[in-house]
């Protein structure tokens, strides 16, 4: 153990590397409510050789690695099932640089999203990334390995999906390049029309791999932004009311949301949808355009907008919106626990009936929550719930809760996102054989010893 | 039960049927304004019912006294018809329920209420409101409730504003000064109206304020600046004390520029159009009214009510006029300055 | 513990490490270690671990405790209600181990310092006020403010150098001040945040019993640290003064032109906020109005300034007990680096501390040639 412990010092220097117990229990865990393990080591490197040195190591010793960025994904993925080392990459998170005209820009493996947000403000204002709503520190790379969402789903998709290529470090300490990079000095495509490798890493969970530099797919960026919410009291109406607005190909964001408390909120369910624009113009064609798509709902009374007022704008504006965290405190007890499974937007009258069931049934604060991706080629439906970190009837209660909802949202087509090891299992019992020999094949090929987060995507 | 009092004859023997004949928003004749009323008045349908946009300007067109918006608002419940969406509705209905979340200060026969508006509260500080300040009431169960009128919705006015009244007379108070219009309105408009006893005294903050600024007049500093005034909703409510807004402005040197939409012809701020899903008529209603105040050489934009000012504030600043609100306004002619809340710790040592 | 119902809370999402915009990680102990233990989501973690028994004390633990700065960033960003309580749960984590007896020598050594010499540095106590030696300065005997100088003004070099150039600035200005010297005591505001409550308490109440004793009204501080205990925390032991940061008087004095007119003074300067006075006490205009007040200087900021400014590492006791220890990636070295990217020639400061924690990274970074640390008093007095 303690070789290791010297390799590893040697490899990223001795105050970024520990196995006392303090970093071991704070490795183990993360905030949401997936049981616990310790790592034996963790180690925070500050270059992808060091990373590299770290993977062939572990390689050697045949000791688990498992790359982690800030671990908010709540469902358990950063957790070391069967110990190991935690290769914490959050020091690696230089902006290398940005292709203003073609529109990427190329950060490291533990770049945040606040950082990149913060220095496109300052030095490029007018191009903007997909940035999701998870707290600032959550890394690019991890988001897109396990294929998150941010502000630009429903206009260009998953954040996945604007990968511009990718430097892996694959379980056997080779340095790979997907995409163009592959071959040429830019960075504009993650695959095509190359034979598109970026699928090997993406949505893996780590199990394939580690990104420890990224192209990222930059848009362009209106000098304003405007929210709008429609609001109506029947759930049956939204996939409607959706396809109406997608068609107008005016909106950025959509975002459903629907909750018991405050009571301000009761019984409705509101479509908070986003507009941008360079100018006045712009801006008031496109909020018409929007309001004239909903109108065969507003003149029955199924549905109005309601009055954003101006103390209320910045909440709903702001990037990452911060009530989305602050929604861990609400029982006081610092904790949020979601899965999101990705479905047809048709099944959102009955996921969110469930969902309420569900809560009721087993006494539970919910917040009901779906993102539109693509032009309404499915949603994001999040299945939330907060708890109370000093109650643990309260987060048993959850867990039930949770898997009720993800059972019912995979028994409506849903597939899972970012699953924890249980939903895992779950989705690979549904998924056609020969798939699940492939998915072997990919990994038992890239990571003979096994040692890439074991315990995930584990095809029996 | 509460009732609206309400004459027939009085509005059969009506020479002018003014109430829907000015009607800013309804182009009739009239004859047919008469006629229209006749089928309101019978329970008839009428496009009035569906046309109406809540403006609250019939109460003052009517100069008989005899509630016609009041009416129409009490025949679309009893047809069942609504003006916003159900779920807009129901939204407003919730957010203003009464949840034992209010502030009670330290209560005397006098205080203000702040209704259920926090800027309110935040405005009643500096010396225009010393020695009452602390005597406050703010939150739901304080709510003066007329917002239901806009939805169409009597029943909810019926069944809280006479709790209302009874939590602030129950708090010992003799004397309300209400720094919401629209309370001053219900207390003496509304709530008599449907035969609703108010035991208390409402006082308007625009006549507490000019009593105030007139104690005060030694520090007031002419402000020498041209100004329009928003008129508020609530404004055809409160007709009585309608005079203070000239009045004040005169005291402290805040010229009212002569405007089109001003006095009985004023615009509203357009808002709850929006929200009753009359978006083109807002935006209508919107750019003539600012139009207005830019074509007539306002360099302030006056509010009474901070509805209107969330309303209108981001629209007038661009329009290159300022938005402020009347007591900020007065706050500046007696050379205080706008109080934030909070503010930097350990101010008091810079 | 006191504050333990608030410490399951924290949901370790981060926000507490970044700045207002994120445009970088702005808690100290975090940027040198890279380990999530080493910032506050970290603290709240193991201090939680800790109260339930699921870890025990250990030197590690300790060690982690004391790596905090007390900088203030995590409680200006945490996200969460309790934010304002982050510095104070950390500080009775902190109570727990010195009444445990299990500290970090480095900080047992500071404690034993001051309760035996009466400062850090274990310098006599009637040496104490002879720094002022040489100076026009008069010890207090009713003048109009009290100048207190501090532990750091008293016996550090760099320090001395900085209470003489207040000092002098103050005397030539024609306002009626006084120095305790010998007879002054350690303020203990890092006493504090080191969790030695009972130790703090004792220096306080002396302190406020000299200043009632001797009339004194009004304090002017070299050291924002004195400035943040007078200020924050005498009040609640009976201590009611009024309390400047001698930047704020330089600010009035200017503004009343007490201060003769300057001269030109041409060179950039960028300003490094120090956390008792910025981010803890709000004091971010005087120092910056007195430097734009000379003619020809050009004030540019760092893009982490005010309450986004990353602190030198001095705080938390650091500044004695040197947990963070040295190297490229420790605070005061990563703070000087942002300001050569200013372009400045000069890092004003306005507090002791941060003046030998930066002019030491200016020389571990060798970068003598190209930048200068100087406290705002010394580049008055240049101008003068």
């Amino acid at each position: 153990m303690s070789d290791i412990y010297k390799s590893l010092v040697e490899i990223a220097g001795e105050g970024h590397v520990s196995t006392q117990t303090e970093e071991l229990y704070f490795y183990a865990r993360d905030p949401g409510l997936m049981p616990t393990h310790k790592p034996d080591y963790v180690v925070a490197p500050k270059t992808t050789e060091e990373v590299q040195k770290i993977v062939k190591l572990a390689n050697k010793e045949k000791i688990p690695i498992v790359p982690m960025g800030a671990g908010m994904a709540l469902t358990g993925l950063i957790i070391p099932l069967k110990g190991g080392i935690v290769i914490d990459m959050k020091r690696m998170r230089k902006i290398v640089g940005v292709n203003e005209k073609a529109r990427h820009a190329i950060v490291e493996g533990g770049t945040s999203q606040g950082a990149l947000k913060a220095y496109l403000e300052r030095n490029y204002p007018n191009l903007r990334h997909s940035i999701p709503d998870a707290p600032p520190t959550v890394t690019i790379a991890a988001n897109v390995a396990i294929h998150g969402q941010g502000r630009l789903a429903q206009q260009y998709g998953f954040n996945s999906d604007m990968v511009s290529g990718l430097e892996v470090v694959l379980p056997t300490g080779e340095l790979c390049k997907i995409g163009s990079c592959s071959m040429s000095p830019d960075w504009f495509s993650k695959g095509p029309t190359l034979p598109d490798l970026s699928g090997l890493f993406l949505g893996w969970l780590g199990t394939t791999g580690i990104i420890t530099k990224l192209g990222l797919k930059l848009y362009p960026k209106k000098r304003m932004r405007d929210v709008e919410i429609f609001v109506t009291d029947r759930e049956d109406l939204v996939p409607d009311i959706l396809f109406n607005l997608t068609h107008t190909e005016m909106v950025e964001d959509i975002n459903i949301w629907f909750q018991a408390k405050p009571i301000m909120f009761t019984g409705n369910h509101h479509i908070t949808l986003y507009i941008t624009g360079d100018r006045d113009e712009e801006l008031e064609f496109k909020r018409k355009m929007v309001w004239d798509s909903l109108k065969e709902f507003r003149d029955r009374k199924d549905g109005g907008f309601m009055w954003v007022l101006p103390a209320m704008k910045p909440t709903f504006l702001d990037m990452p919106q911060k009530s989305i965290t602050t929604f861990a405190d609400v029982k006081k007890g610092g904790g949020f626990e979601y899965s999101g499974p990705i479905v047809l937007i048709e099944k959102y009258p009955m996921l969110a009936r469930n969902l309420e069931e569900v809560a009721n049934k087993y006494k539970l604060a919910y917040s009901g929550m779906a993102r539109v991706i693509g032009r309404g080629h499915a949603m994001m439906f999040a299945i939330a719930f907060t708890f109370n970190r000093a109650d643990p009837n309260m987060m048993e209660r959850v867990k039930k809760a949770g898997h009720e909802g993800i059972t019912f949202a995979f028994d409506h087509g849903g597939i899972p996102w970012k699953p924890t090891v249980e939903e895992q299992k779950m989705a690979m019992e549904r998924m056609d054989p020969n798939t699940l020999k492939l998915m072997k094949m990919v990994k038992e090929n890239l990571d003979p010893n096994g040692i890439m987060n074991p315990g995930n995507w584990e095809v029996n | 039960m509460y009732r609206l009092k309400f004459d027939e004859n009085v509005c059969v023997t009506c020479p002018t049927s003014d109430c829907l004949f000015k009607c800013q928003y309804i182009d009739v004749d009239r004859d047919t304004a008469h006629n229209e009323m006749m089928k309101i008045i019978k329970g008839e349908g009428s496009f009035v019912l569906r046309d109406c946009v809540t403006c609250y300007a019939c109460e003052e067109y009517c100069k008989r006294g005899n509630h016609p918006f009041y009416l129409i608002t009490e025949r679309r419940e009893e047809k069942g018809m609504l003006t916003a969406s159900r779920a807009i509705t129901n939204q407003w209905i919730n957010m203003c329920a009464p949840q034992g979340k209010y502030r009670v200060g330290e209560v005397k026969e006098k205080a203000l209420s702040c209704c259920f508006i926090g800027e309110l509260r935040q405005m009643a500080r500096g010396k225009l409101f010393e020695g009452i300040r602390s005597s406050y009431v703010l939150g739901a169960e304080f709510f003066c409730e007329v917002v239901y009128l806009h939805f169409a919705k009597t029943s909810i006015i019926k069944e809280r504003l006479p709790k209302v009244i009874e939590n602030i007379s129950q708090l010992g108070i003799k004397q309300l000064i209400c720094m919401h219009d629209e309370c001053y309105g219900s207390f003496t408009s509304l709530a008599p109206a449907f035969g609703i006893e108010v035991p208390f005294e409402p006082i308007h903050y625009l006549e507490y304020l000019y009593d105030r600024l007139q104690e005060l007049k030694s520090e007031i500093k002419p402000l020498n600046i041209k100004v329009a005034y928003q008129r508020p909703c609530s404004s055809r409510l409160s007709l009585d004390k309608y005079h203070f807004v000239g009045d004040i402005l005169a005291l402290i040197g805040a010229e009212l520029v002569e405007r089109e939409y001003q006095g009985e012809n004023a615009l509203c701020c357009g808002e709850i159009i929006r929200m009753t899903d009359r978006d083109e008529v807002a935006n209508d209603v919107q750019k003539r009214n600012i139009d207005d105040m830019v074509e007539s050489g306002a360099e302030y934009c006056v509010f009474n009510c901070p509805y209107c000012q969330m309303a209108l504030s981001e629209k007038v600043s661009k329009r290159g006029i300022k938005p402020i609100h009347i007591i900020d306004l007065c706050k500046m002619a007696i050379g205080e300055k706008k109080i934030n809340k909070g503010g930097e710790k350990n101010e008091r040592y810079l | 513990m006191e504050f333990e119902e608030i410490v399951h809370r924290c949901f370790r999402c981060g926000y507490c490490k970044f700045t207002e915009d994120y445009q970088d990680f702005n808690c100290p102990s975090y940027a040198k270690f890279g380990l999530d233990t080493y910032a506050a989501g970290g603290r709240m973690w193991l201090i939680n671990a800790w109260l339930n028994n699921e870890i025990k004390t250990s030197e590690h633990y300790a060690e982690i405790l004391y790596s905090c700065v007390t900088c203030g960033n995590c409680e200006k960003h945490c996200v969460f209600t309790f934010r304002d309580d982050l510095l104070n749960i950390f500080e009775a984590a902190k109570a727990e181990l010195v009444s445990e007896g299990l500290i970090p020598p480095p900080v047992r050594d500071y404690f034993k310092a001051i309760k035996v010499n009466g400062n850090p540095y274990k310098e006599p106590q009637d040496e104490r006020g002879k720094w002022a030696e040489g100076t026009d300065i008069q010890l207090y005997s009713d003048q109009e403010y009290l100048f207190y100088v501090g532990d750091v003004g008293s016996y550090d070099e760099r320090g001395k150098k900085m209470a003489k150039s207040v000092g002098r600035l103050l005397t030539e200005a024609g306002l009626s001040i006084g120095i305790l010297g010998n007879e002054e005591k350690s303020d203990g505001n890092d006493v504090k945040a080191l969790g030695e409550k009972w130790l703090f308490e004792q220096l306080a109440k002396d302190n406020i019993d000299i200043f009632k004793k001797k009339g004194v009204k009004k304090i002017i501080t070299l050291d924002p640290h004195a400035f943040n205990a007078f200020a924050q925390e005498y009040p609640k032991l009976g201590g009611n003064f009024e309390v400047w940061h001698y930047t704020q008087i330089l600010s009035m004095l200017i503004r009343e032109k007490k201060i003769p007119p300057l001269s030109e003074y041409k060179v950039k300067v960028t300003y490094h906020d120090p956390c008792y006075l910025g981010r803890h006490n709000g004091v971010y205009s005087a120092p910056r109005g007195v430097l734009k007040g000379i003619p020809g200087i050009e004030v540019i900021e760092m893009n982490r300034n005010r309450e986004n400014a990353f602190c030198c590492g001095g705080g938390g006791g650091n500044f004695f007990t040197d947990i963070l220890g040295v190297g490229e990636e420790s605070p005061s070295r990563i703070r000087v680096r942002e300001a050569l990217d200013t372009g400045a020639e000069v890092l004003a400061v306005a507090c002791p501390l941060c003046a030998k924690m930066l002019d030491d990274a200016v020389k571990a970074e060798g970068v003598e040639e190209r930048i200068t640390v100087r406290d705002v008093a010394d580049i008055i007095i240049t101008a003068m």
